[in-house]
């Protein structure tokens, strides 16, 4: 049993009247990437700062690498990088220099030469930060995060505002991190990303955990239903696929038929088919995503930001 | 970036020790932010390039050598020196440092330093040190100029350093509190403007100190850059400055330091 790098306890943090967490507990193990999904305003922003000293809690017990963010002040930022949701840098500043700049905050720095040619920024050393994309300044502000060497990282928001390659070559960093031995906690609204890095995921809703658990776990805990659609080589009656107990509904929409079901609809389906002796063309099975599973634990019918995934279709019944 | 690996982590030094590794990182802030205030053309020109560009003309042009009678009995030359001075340390204060300030505060330059070793404080530390040593730089370019174009020294060199050292605390005392009271880098520029003009006039700048009618002088002398002219003139005629001129000039150092510390946010 690993000991926790981050524990959270009942924290709890007001802004005047407004509470913006108001009950969260989880704990990050070492070497996990700990995803917080949450709806805009849920309080993941909050509570990550809380975590890395920025804010002082007003209620409950934090600890990260056994020590306490804010009385530990000093201790706690030289093995923790942050990487902050709308954090510029100054426009005129290079790439190098800022790099530079920031290895010298650290008594073991990480090489950031090395770093600026792992995230691809090589090339851009001598450019101003604002020359650079949207997603090079983003990559930069990660290059910033990890230059301390940290065991621990908060990215917040990492891979908003890039683009899909990008986005996938960032999680690819993420992953060969993670593998040196970098514990990482990731706030993000998009499910993909979640569901490709996360090893487990709390999920936040108007300051509360409302669901703590792998992104597989949180998925198949959903009584989702599987929605089928094909197109038969043959036609076929809508009875002959709704009297079967598994299915739900059978509709059509041209050629293709959908039909929606429980769990076990595609087995009964398929023999149904098969017995038949019609062939399923261009058979497609849509099966419960992060997606759903986040709309139905936090019982909101729209995800700030879907993210690159098509959206589950959900609209179109 | 095709292929992707973490950079393994520098072959541990031997322990600089956190002292070390503190001064070098405070001056390695201070160069980098030095260098953006290079890359700044707009605040080159006006802090350094315009004042010594002013000296420069006044000392050329024959005629504001000679004492005049609208100038008290003094050169034009001996009136503006003191007040170009000052102007270096006003312009740097209170519109170049709130302005880049408040930027970094907006665009959470600051925010993401509190989350490093290095906290936001010592920016703040960077900046007035440039500031100051930009000051001090231009005022010396500023004072040879003026000496080879036959301005008199200071005779009483002390008092005129104490001086304009007050001025410098009392202009970075007022622009800290712009800077805290500023939420935006456009109100910091507004604010900056607003500050720079009274204060450059009651220095002098439009009519000079001489010239004032006595209600005029009395709040002259009260303000921080008409108590820093009165000072730095008596030690140019070789006199120790006023006691209430530097008392004015502290005064505003302090109660501005005191509240900017007390009313700034970090973000």
């Amino acid at each position: 049993m690993s000991v926790p790098v981050i524990e959270v306890e009942r924290l709890r943090k007001q802004y005047g009247e407004r509470t913006a967490v108001a009950d969260v507990s989880f704990s990050v193990n070492e070497g996990e990437i700990f995803g917080i999904l949450g709806p805009n305003g849920a309080g993941k922003t909050t509570t990550v700062e809380c975590i890395g000293g920025l804010r002082r809690a007003d209620g409950g017990r934090l600890r990260v690498l056994g020590l306490d963010p804010v009385g530990d002040r000093s201790r706690v930022v030289a093995e923790l990088g942050v990487q902050l949701q709308h954090s510029e840098l100054p426009p005129n500043l290079k790439v190098g220099e800022a790099l530079r700049l920031y290895s010298s905050f650290y008594e073991r720095p990480a090489d950031w030469r090395e770093l600026l040619e792992v995230l691809g920024l090589g090339p851009q050393a001598g450019t101003r930060y604002g020359k650079l994309s949207g997603g090079q300044q983003q990559r930069l502000s990660i290059a910033l995060a990890l230059v301390g060497n940290p065991r621990v990282a908060i990215l917040d928001e990492l891979t908003t505002g890039l683009d899909p390659a990008a986005r996938r070559d960032t999680w690819e960093l993420i992953e060969s991190v993670r593998d040196r031995g970098v514990t990482i906690l990731l706030v993000t609204h998009f499910m993909a990303e979640a569901e490709r890095l996360c090893d487990r995921v709390a999920v936040i809703d108007t300051g509360r955990v409302v669901a703590l658990d792998t992104p597989a776990e949180l998925t198949a805990r959903l009584d989702v239903q599987q929605r089928i659609r094909f197109v038969p080589s043959v036609p076929i009656e809508d009875s002959l696929l709704s009297e079967l107990p598994e299915v739900e509904s059978v509709s059509r929409r041209g050629d293709e038929v959908l039909v929606v079901g429980g769990a076990d609809a595609l087995a009964a389906v398929a023999a149904r088919l098969a017995r038949q002796g019609v062939l399923a063309h261009r058979l497609r099975v849509e099966q419960p995503s992060l997606d759903d599973a986040f709309l139905a634990i936090t019982g909101r019918d729209e995800v700030a930001d879907p993210g690159p995934r098509v959206r589950p279709l959900r609209h179109d019944r | 970036m095709t292929t992707v690996a973490y950079p393994a982590p520098t072959p541990a030094p031997a322990p600089a020790g956190a002292m070390a590794v503190r001064r070098r990182a405070f001056w390695l802030l201070a160069r980098t932010e030095a260098l953006l205030f290079f890359r700044n053309a707009g605040s080159v020109v006006w802090t350094a390039l315009l004042p010594i560009v002013a000296v420069v003309v006044l000392g050329i042009v024959p005629g504001t050598r000679h004492a005049s009678r609208s100038f008290g009995g003094l050169s034009p030359l001996q009136v503006y020196v003191p007040i170009l001075m000052m102007y270096v340390f006003l312009m740097a204060a209170v519109n170049m440092l709130p302005a880049v300030l408040s930027s970094y505060r907006e665009k959470g330059v600051l925010r993401r330093l509190s989350t490093t070793p290095v906290p936001p404080g010592r920016l703040l530390g960077a900046q007035g040190l440039i500031y100051l040593g930009l000051g001090v730089v231009i005022d010396v370019v500023i004072l040879v100029v003026a000496t080879v174009c036959g301005a008199p020294a200071p005779r009483q060199f002390g008092g005129f350093v104490v001086s304009l050292l007050l001025v410098a605390a009392a202009t970075l005392g007022i622009g800290m509190l712009i800077t805290a009271i500023a939420k935006t880098e456009r109100i910091a520029n507004a604010l900056g403007l607003v500050t720079f003009f009274p204060l450059m006039f009651f220095a002098g700048l439009w009519i000079p100190r001489d010239k004032m009618n006595v209600p005029l002088r009395t709040i002259s002398d009260y303000s921080p850059l008409g108590a820093g002219v009165r000072a730095l003139q008596a030690s140019i005629a070789g006199h120790w400055p006023p006691t209430a001129a530097l008392l004015v000039l502290a005064g505003y150092a302090i109660v501005c330091g005191f509240a900017a510390s007390r009313m700034f946010r970090w973000e």
